[in-house]
């Protein structure tokens, strides 16, 4: 379904992702792992067509992605919540969600999407016309999670959804992507929360400073020494 | 009191021509950061789009009142903002989108060179077209029978009908941006990605015709204030952008730049200062050549004040 191709993306001359190949197929969750500053952020931003690549390329359904401008990527059925949540604070939850269906045509399509968040998601549908910013952290990333389902995506890419969230809030997290991808939807998982997120990844990758070191299956990375080490506090 | 009256109905007046160029500055600010000096450029370029149309119709001097009204000013104002459309969305192309990325100082002296530039021509090229009067001086605006000249007396308060003209175009716009910013999927796209544009182009808007969405809403109310300056002077030159602009301007920022209703509080707020200031400051600091001086102390005390403007700039905001 998506398939990277020795990405190089940089921030002005500094490299910051450099050189990466990895694949995502339909209807799993793939996990990637690395210690702040490794450069899954900006991966997942040239995936979103934020920023160019300096060389590499994406291929998705076949097509290729890199060059295609943020607004078509989304589109083309890639979604994105970003690092951080990036709610528009000062709009209500409905209108954040309507946001994430710009670019939608089908009315009837987005409101039943729309209930469906409210399904998921029972305390958003009761607050729907609040602000998003009053609400918590756990709330905040579960409207951020339905804001990015709004535009239907094939390819859900998710930025640390539970930096900053209580071990149960993390949990209710996990298990809306468990469910997500129960209904078709491939996900791609970047954390830092590698237990969490290897205990629901069919694949696992591992990034450090702009380099995959190395990748297996999620199971097997949970058992992996080096893994363990770095990321599970283990010694 | 009756001064106080006909100051306040001539400080609305002043205030809604400068409110309506301010609203451009605003959103133009609000979603690039930039101050785009060639702003009252396009205001002036908006006056001679209205006296263009109005020389493609014959220069009709014998319309009656109704049919000048309800016909010719609206197809004058079209024509302006037709105008100054084009021309803000061509700079917007040509002068700023691909300095983009440039560091700030780069697209604010484009914009200072596309205001030079854009007097200049209007200048030197204007009286070439065929038929057309010299623009090297100030050119007499068509009269708008109705509206030209006439007034509406009320008690010892004199009412211009000009100025009926300009407060009223004011609060249309007012409402117009009202629904256009909270009604419309392109008004609520402009709202997310001044708040946020990496996180607005996620969302799938295309930044670019939000931005361009921006200029043109600029231009088309820069464009009516244009009219209503003709209206109300009863003449436009290449030079009427200067001063008006930067008025424009003080008031964006007055009212907090980035922020619309801001705009229109704070040109309303300098309009009335600089009416009443001229009539009730005695002695020569009262004159009408301390009024741009009042105009700017008002500007500084609320910057010392109250930095964010009075209506508060847009809350950056990317928790
Ligand atoms: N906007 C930016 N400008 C310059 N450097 C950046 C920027 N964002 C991230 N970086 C650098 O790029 C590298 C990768 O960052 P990032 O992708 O955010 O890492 P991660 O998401 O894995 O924590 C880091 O060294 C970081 O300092
Ligand atoms: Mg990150």
């Amino acid at each position: 379904m998506l398939e990277v191709k020795d990405m190089v993306v940089a921030y002005g001359r500094v490299n910051a992702v450099k050189g990466i190949s990895f694949s995502v197929e339909k209807g799993q969750i793939v996990t990637m792992l690395g210690t702040n500053g490794a450069g899954k952020s900006t991966t997942l931003r040239a995936l979103s067509g934020l920023l160019p690549l300096v060389s590499g390329e994406i291929w998705f359904e076949g097509q290729r992605l890199d060059g295609v401008p943020a607004h078509k990527i989304v589109e083309r059925g890639i979604a994105q919540s970003p690092e951080g949540r990036r709610l528009f604070r000062q709009m209500s939850v409905e209108d954040n969600l309507k946001l994430g269906a710009f670019s939608r045509k089908d009315a009837s399509g987005v409101k039943s999407d729309m209930d469906r968040v409210y399904d998921l998601f029972p305390v958003l549908g009761e607050r729907r016309s609040e602000a998003a910013g009053l609400f918590s952290g756990g709330e905040q990333q579960m409207l951020a999670i339905g804001r990015a389902m709004m535009s239907r995506p094939t390819l859900l890419m998710l930025d640390e959804p539970s930096m900053g969230l209580s071990p149960i809030m993390t949990q209710t997290i996990m298990r809306t992507i468990r469910e997500l991808q129960a209904d078709g939807v491939t996900i791609l998982l970047v954390e830092q929360n590698a237990q969490a997120a290897l205990s629901l990844a069919d694949r696992g990758y591992v990034l450090e400073v702009g380099h995959i070191m190395f990748s297996d299956t999620g199971r097997n990375l949970l058992g992996d020494d080096r893994v363990r080490r770095t990321y599970l506090g283990a010694d | 009191m009756e001064l106080f009256f006909q100051q306040l109905i001539n400080g609305l007046s002043l205030g809604s021509l400068y409110a309506l160029i301010a609203v451009g500055y605003t959103v133009v600010y609000g979603i690039v950061q930039l101050i785009n000096f060639a702003h009252g450029e396009i205001f002036m370029i908006g006056a001679f789009g209205a006296y263009a149309t109005w020389m493609v119709l014959g220069q009709p001097t014998d319309w009656s009142a109704p049919l000048s009204i309800l016909v010719l000013l609206p197809v004058m104002i079209i024509g302006g903002i037709i105008a100054s459309v084009t021309v803000a969305l061509l700079t917007e192309r040509l002068a700023y989108r691909p300095l983009r990325n440039a560091p700030r100082l780069a697209p604010l002296i484009s914009a200072i060179g596309v205001s030079v530039f854009l007097q200049e021509f209007v200048r030197l090229f204007y009286g070439r077209i065929p038929g057309f009067p010299d623009a090297k001086s100030a050119i007499p605006f068509p009269v708008v029978h109705g509206i030209s000249g006439e007034i509406i007396q009320l008690g010892g308060v004199t009412i211009q009908m000009s100025a009926v003209f300009t407060v009223g175009a004011l609060v249309v716009c007012t409402v117009f941006l009202w629904f256009f910013v909270n009604r419309t999927k392109t008004g609520r796209a402009m709202v997310a990605t001044s708040q946020d544009p990496d996180t607005a182009r996620l969302m799938g808007i295309n930044v670019d015709r939000v931005i361009m969405a921006a200029f043109a809403v600029g231009a088309g109310l820069a464009a009516i204030a244009g009219v209503a300056h003709g209206l109300s002077y009863g003449n436009i030159g290449f030079r009427m952008g200067f001063l008006a602009g930067l008025k424009a301007f003080t008031a964006a920022v007055l009212g907090g730049i980035g922020n619309i209703n801001g705009a229109v509080v704070g040109g309303l707020v300098l309009g009335v200062t600089e009416a009443m200031a001229t009539t009730f400051i005695p002695g020569q600091f009262g004159s009408s050549a301390w009024k741009d001086v009042w105009a700017f102390v008002l500007l500084i005390l609320v910057l010392v004040f109250r930095p964010q403007g009075l209506l508060g700039a847009k809350v950056v905001d990317r928790a």
